[in-house]
């Protein structure tokens, strides 16, 4: 039987420095593998909740203004779970969140959020408040895909998802903004949420 | 002498190794799934950065030996193939952790020989 070796393709290393080499491998493997799945499925699903409840308080709201602040603060209080539950369950897992490609998913999810955040203080400004939702969801569902492509195929699917669902929004009155981001946000949160709890563990 | 004692001693460690998971894709597999509960093909090729073919050559080794399972479904039309360690897989990975362990301790306890030969 022909055997390939491992990570260490150099025969002419010393027999100590191949162990080494291959005990760190399996480390990295391992550490890599549990970053990947360590997506909270929990997590998900509460964000999904305190979106739906927002959306529902969002669209008492009299005033653009007040919409636009009980999202705000929804925003704010998801991030927060998400950051929570994300650490939480790679503690779990035994791995960093700074590492690997938590820290990857972290850096590529980042970008559209910041320039989302930045489109919405510019269309405020503007007095342009009928674009939000559409911004909202094509700047997430971005950024979960670009996110997603260093973690279980189905962040992707729900960026997908997400950005769909904003190419709807451009078809739609604004009128439907709240229930689309109640759909999105909500539904879509909730329903992958608890697809990942199941299958890879919370 | 004693260099020839140790790397004689190091072949018959390495001779003992298991040939199914010492290759690098095949440990990646094994190491990938201990740490994941399942992972499908696609997850696994993302992980260990390798090819369609190479990976499947390799899965279907350990899938052969028992180290894996592996569960087909289908994912609306399209097929989706996912991985699980079985015990014995993960028996395996643990064996050869062991005897990578043992390896570094032989080789250390001999450099420790050297340099308290040499002072």
């Amino acid at each position: 039987m022909r055997i390939e070796y491992g990570p260490v393709q150099s025969r002419k290393e010393s027999p100590q420095n191949q162990a080494s080499e291959h005990l760190r491998y399996i480390r990295d493997v391992m550490e890599r593998s549990a970053s990947f799945t360590a997506v909270p499925g929990w997590g998900m699903v509460t964000v999904g909740v305190t979106a739906l409840l927002a959306s529902w308080i969002a669209s008492l709201q009299s005033t653009p203004d007040g919409t636009l602040l009980i999202w705000f603060i929804e925003a704010v209080v998801a991030v927060t779970i998400a950051i929570w539950t994300l650490r939480r369950k790679a503690r779990k897992c035994g791995v960093s969140l700074t590492s690997g490609p938590g820290r990857k998913y972290i850096l590529t999810l980042a970008p559209s959020m910041v320039a989302g955040l930045l489109f919405t203080v510019a269309l405020w400004q503007a007095g342009n408040q009928d674009l939000l939702a559409t911004l909202w969801l094509l700047f997430y569902g971005a950024g979960t895909i670009t996110g997603g492509t260093s973690s279980v195929r189905i962040i992707p699917v729900l960026g997908i998802c997400f950005m769909m669902m904003g190419i709807l929004s451009l078809f739609l009155p604004p009128v439907w903004m709240h229930l689309l981001l109640a759909l999105s946000f909500g539904g879509l949160h909730i329903g992958f949420g608890l697809y990942i709890a199941r299958k890879y563990g919370g | 002498m004693g260099d020839k004692i140790f790397f004689n001693s190091m072949r018959v460690l390495r001779k003992n190794l298991d040939p199914l998971i010492h290759a690098r894709v095949r440990l990646g597999i094994v190491s990938a799934l201990a740490a994941g509960e399942t992972l499908s093909f696609r997850d696994l090729k993302i992980l260990l950065s390798t090819s369609d073919g190479n990976l499947s050559r390799h899965t279907q080794k350990l899938e052969k030996a028992g180290y894996i399972e592996c569960i087909k479904s289908f994912q609306g039309r399209m097929p989706h193939t996912e991985y699980r360690l079985t015990p014995k897989g993960n028996e395996a990975l643990l064996a050869y952790i062991e005897q990578m362990e043992h390896m570094l301790q032989v080789a250390r306890s001999v450099t420790a020989d050297q340099n308290n030969f040499s002072n």
